[in-house]
């Protein structure tokens, strides 16, 4: 009889980290970004009928990268979990905090569970608030951590890269035009440095909008107004000077 | 719905374990709701009076709720059930739309409805029934529509206008004097009123206009925008319109005799 090799739980984990890793880079990057009326979600992603941003409750949505069924499945579950705590309590009483702890449990378990792969996924929960100030934006690595952001944040592949030039050029209180130029400029950065094109249609652009009159602030926004909003918006400025070269934090 | 069965079904308004009773149970029961299509949509309105036996249990009650953004659905019957099946079927509508990224048909959200009212048939039996009145703008068709219940979950379309509740069969005999083809908002408003009021001047369980106190029926449109509640002002001025007509007239507008 053959007895398996001995891997130490550290090797074991730093192996299942990287191919997490690995598989959550090859994919493109979404990036939110909150402005004066709101939080933008913004996805590089052809598709039309598979979301990489999606609503989960009144105020909460939903971005990831990664492998589809995954985060699919993990879309599936926040929504069944917000709908049922919203019936069985109140709609106010679903939050992101709540939902964020409930993925940080299941990528946790299902990371450091022995049989299964980890799920090549990364996400991000966001809730809008009545104001700028109480906007929530958590990110959920593939190992089941979360991460507080504030102001801008980016996943998937590249998103250091895309990351750092954000940080440096993000201001409170910009227009919805302003942050999805912002967005756009990022999102265009390739890894080795060169730029390349993106058109409105290859985005996936939507807003939780704390200024709509209705209970469910999630809205997608079409990609003629995105045109257009791009278009009207002037390209944005570095508060700092422009001869950075994607300096790491 | 199904998700709900599998993962908590002791939430399911229908699940719950009936202590024996004898004889019909006493709760607040909710009366008149009707609904009129016109031009670009649908109205629905509702009194605001509960009874409880010969008692007014409540006086301004609404019953009138939107189910999502193109559709409402007005409620008769047992008001506390009635409510927690339309708190229900407004979660699974949005729940439908989250999941599958659509919404469903007209057709699909009514049917949903039956299957939920037909799901409470062992409470009706005991006399806690609930029959609502659903109505929505079917974007497919480019018109309103409503659709009426019983209370084993049998559906039927109407055609032009419907009524629910004890005092909608005097709602319905004024309706069909009053109702025509493509009248604008505003007369479909007028006319559910018109309505609503002769149901209040024959049926003891549906309130009139509460002119001292200013509550009025909650009077909902829906059309190719969406759901919109008409603000007190609009109703009161409906409300008052009608009001003033019955002091000259107090059977209300006369239809022509031939």
């Amino acid at each position: 009889m053959s007895t398996p090799f001995y891997v130490s739980p550290q090797q074991a984990m730093a192996d299942r980290a990287e191919y997490a890793r690995k598989g959550i880079a090859r994919g493109r990057s979404v990036v939110v970004l909150q402005y004066a009326d709101g939080i933008v979600f913004v996805a590089e992603n052809p598709s039309r009928a598979l979301h990489k941003v999606s609503e989960i409750y009144d105020r909460i949505a939903f971005a990831a990268v990664g492998k589809y069924n995954e985060f699919e499945n993990l879309r599936i579950g926040g929504v069944r979990y917000a709908d049922l705590r919203g019936y069985t309590y109140d709609r106010e009483d679903v939050t992101a905090r709540g939902l964020a702890n409930v993925y940080a449990q299941t990528l946790g378990t299902i990371f450091s569970a022995n049989a299964e792969k980890p799920y090549e996924v990364e996400l991000i929960v966001a809730e809008v608030g009545p104001a700028p100030e109480d906007d929530q934006i958590y990110r959920l690595p593939h190992d089941g951590s979360i991460v507080d952001e504030h102001g801008s944040v980016a996943v998937g592949g590249n998103s250091d890269q895309i990351g750092s030039y954000m940080d440096q050029r993000h201001r409170e209180g910009m227009s919805l035009g302003e942050a999805l130029k912002l967005a756009v400029e990022a999102l265009k950065r390739d890894s080795n440095g060169s730029e390349r094109t993106l058109t409105a249609e290859q985005l996936e652009v939507a807003v939780l909008d704390r200024s709509r009159p209705q209970r469910r602030k999630f809205k997608r926004v079409p990609a003629g107004q995105v045109a257009r909003l791009l278009e009207e918006t002037p390209a944005p400025e570095s508060t700092e000077d422009e001869s950075e070269g994607g300096e790491e934090k | 719905m199904d998700f709900l069965s599998a993962h908590a079904p002791e939430q399911l308004p229908g699940n719950r374990p009936l202590p024996p009773v004898e004889g019909a149970v006493q709760a607040p029961h909710g009366t008149t709701i009707v609904a009129a299509t016109f031009a670009g949509g649908v109205v629905l309105a509702g009194d605001r009076r509960a009874t409880m036996g010969n008692v007014i249990a409540q006086r301004d009650i609404e019953k009138v709720f939107p189910a999502d953004e193109h559709s409402a659905v007005g409620i008769a019957g047992t008001a506390g059930l009635a409510v927690e099946m339309v708190k229900l079927f407004q979660l699974e509508l949005e729940h439908f739309e989250k999941v599958e990224g659509s919404t469903l048909s007209l057709e699909g959200k009514a049917n949903r409805l039956s299957t939920m009212i037909r799901s409470n048939l062992g409470m009706a039996m005991q006399g806690l029934a609930v029959v609502p009145l659903f109505a929505g703008y079917d974007l497919d068709r480019g018109k309103g529509r409503i659709f009426s219940y019983d209370v084993t979950g049998g559906r039927s379309e109407e055609q032009g206008f419907a009524g629910v509740g004890s005092g909608s069969v005097f709602a319905r005999g004024s309706l069909k004097k009053l109702y025509r083809d493509e009248m604008t908002e505003e007369q479909a408003a007028t006319v559910v009123l018109q309505a609503l009021y002769d149901a209040a001047d024959d049926d003891s369980a549906t309130g009139g206009p509460d002119m001292t106190r200013r509550i009025y029926p909650i009077v909902v449109a829906i059309t190719e925008d969406g759901y919109r509640r008409l603000s007190e002002e609009e109703v009161s001025g409906l409300a008052q319109t009608v009001y003033d007509g019955r002091l000259r007239l107090p059977n209300g507008p006369q239809a022509p005799v031939s």
